[in-house]
């Protein structure tokens, strides 16, 4: 249920993101997910793809500074009340969400929320106490 | 620790006989000057001294101050004291403005200045058995003859690589089994970054030793050639006005370089009223050459900033050390009317760990209205996936920049690489105020 994640630190401004992606094209490697946090002069770009230890190796090659980070994927029902469901689960729990983001599998009718928690062992004992249902990295690199 | 000394005769000499040495060789050197250079012929007298006024060390005060621009306007050979047929070598600096400053060594001068690089790179470490590879330029510039012949005279083998072409100069450090490097220290950072960009372990390597100098570094940038090099890495000091390098050099105890003070007399004067300063107290170098045959010079601004450390050496070295200098007088920056050096920038990234020394103060004007932005290139053990302690780095970093250089600024995280880099020297400063 370890999903690893690679962010990527990049400046704000025309194309950044543009070579990011294209790099990782290049290269064949797909992108799953991603989410990009901002401010003013620089972003965070956080992603999960299909062959993370190539695309890190390529990035810190072309002289990114990117951090290898573990997340947690885990499946809802795609309808009202899920997310608030599962968050629910995380607060009883006392569990800190760092951050966290979505998207919506449409072939199982099912959203995927990826979420990056402080303490990693402490939230998946919470969700899996609450049957939440934790992905594995091949079942959502597969997805 | 290896604690052997180049020539303990006079490394390891009492201060009362190298101070009687020091001044025999002072009375000498300016009666010459006053006899053979009429430009400090001239200039003693428009100060009302003659040579035989100096009777102490401390009359040294009582001598006039040459500058570089002093050197510059006796372009090229007029302030030699020897004809040129005496002369063996000629090196020069660079000339940023107009013409370029011209040295000259006589026979003897070339022993000397060899005998003071073999003190230093003794006392890094260096033995008959290295293998040298120095990439400072040769040419003009003295960094590379100087350590040189140095090498040559420890007898250890010189690889007399040149400056730049990095691909070459792993390619020499691998197949040759280099163990010492010599080159400025933002060439060895750049060095040490494309061995791990192209995954070479030091364990395929030899090197054991560095001599870095030309430039003024910080313990963080020791640190990161150290790590990445996997060199003990000392600094050395000099600049060709008074012989090149070899002014002065560490010893292992990486704590200051010791001065050759049998040939250069070091003072430390007060940046503003040129007084002389207490041993201990920052100020400016000031140098005069005891021993020069070809170019002497009286009292020398360097225009480097630095002090004297007293206390003695557990080296054993009695000869005393200057730190590491911390800034030129041409490097202050004058923003909203504070002084301003880029290497207290430097020192703070020090303090909070992790941070990368590459770094870049950008001056701009708005109406009468200086703004400063300092550029720093984000590493990866200072990235954070997390916004909040990203955020909250940065905020750190310029408040303790804020306070230490007593101005406001912008601070901006970069990627690395970002920063305008040389092959020789890194770009501190973009000033784009116009005046």
């Amino acid at each position: 249920m370890r999903i690893r994640q690679i962010s990527v630190f990049i400046e704000n401004r025309a194309g950044r993101l543009e070579t990011v992606a294209k790099l990782l094209g290049d290269a064949g490697i797909n992108i799953r997910a991603l989410s990009l946090a901002d401010t003013s002069d620089f972003g965070i770009l956080r992603l999960i793809v299909n062959q993370p230890e190539a695309a890190s190796e390529l990035l810190r090659r072309e002289g990114f500074t990117i951090r290898l980070t573990e997340v947690v994927a885990v499946e809802i029902p795609d309808v009202p009340g899920g997310l608030a469901g599962v968050l629910a689960i995380l607060g009883r729990g006392g569990v800190n969400v760092e951050y966290m983001y979505a998207f919506v599998e449409k072939a199982r009718g099912k959203a995927v929320v990826v979420f990056r928690f402080e303490n990693f062992d402490a939230a998946v004992r919470t969700l899996e106490a609450g049957s939440v249902r934790l992905l594995k990295e091949d079942e959502l690199l597969k997805l | 620790m290896n604690t052997t000394i180049w020539n303990p005769d006079i490394e390891c000499l009492a201060r009362p006989q190298l101070e009687s040495l020091q001044l025999d060789r002072l009375q000498n050197q300016i009666r010459r000057m006053s006899e053979r250079v009429p430009y400090y012929a001239e200039k003693m007298k428009a100060a009302g001294i003659v040579p035989g006024d100096i009777r102490s060390l401390a009359d040294t005060r009582l001598l006039p101050f040459t500058e570089k621009d002093d050197l510059r306007q006796n372009y090229p050979f007029q302030t030699f004291a020897v004809p040129l047929r005496e002369v063996v070598r000629i090196h020069a600096s660079t000339g940023t403005t107009g013409k370029p400053t011209v040295v000259g060594y006589t026979r003897q001068d070339m022993e000397i200045w060899s005998e003071v690089v073999a003190r230093f790179l003794v006392a890094g470490g260096l033995t008959p058995d290295d293998i040298v590879q120095i990439a400072f330029g040769y040419g003009l510039f003295t960094g590379g003859f100087g350590l040189h012949y140095g090498v040559e005279k420890v007898g250890a083998t010189v690889i007399p690589a040149s400056s730049g072409n990095t691909e070459r100069q792993i390619l020499l450090m691998k197949d040759l089994g280099t163990t010492a490097l010599v080159c400025t220290p933002t060439y060895a950072v750049l060095l040490g970054e494309t061995l791990r960009k192209e995954n070479i372990a030091l364990r395929d390597l030899r090197l054991r030793l560095g001599f870095f100098g030309g430039e003024f570094w910080t313990e963080s940038v020791r640190h990161k050639i150290e790590e990445s090099l996997g060199v003990v890495a000392t600094d050395n000091y000099g600049l060709s006005e008074i012989v090149g390098p070899g002014v002065s050099g560490e010893c292992l105890q990486q704590k200051g370089m010791h001065i050759a003070e049998d040939h250069f007399l070091f003072e430390v004067v007060d940046r503003n009223t040129l007084q002389p300063l207490p041993d201990g107290e920052w100020g400016e170098v000031v140098i005069t050459t005891l021993t020069k045959e070809a170019i002497p010079v009286m009292r020398y601004r360097t225009r480097d900033i630095s002090r004297i450390i007293t206390e003695p050496c557990p080296c054993g070295r009695t000869l005393r050390r200057m730190q590491k200098v911390i800034g030129r007088t041409d490097d202050m920056l004058i923003i909203r009317g504070v002084n301003i050096f880029p290497s207290q920038v430097e020192t703070v990234l020090l303090q909070l760990q992790g941070a990368e020394p590459h770094y870049q103060l950008v001056i701009t004007r708005e109406g009468a209205m200086d703004h400063l932005e300092i550029r720093v290139e984000v590493s990866e053990n200072l990235f954070s996936d997390e916004m909040k302690k990203l955020n909250a780095f940065r905020d750190e970093l310029k408040h303790k920049i804020d306070s230490a250089l007593g101005v406001h600024s912008k601070l901006t995280l970069v990627e690395p690489g970002g920063l305008e880099r040389f092959v020789g020297k890194a770009r501190r400063v973009v000033d784009m105020r116009s005046f």
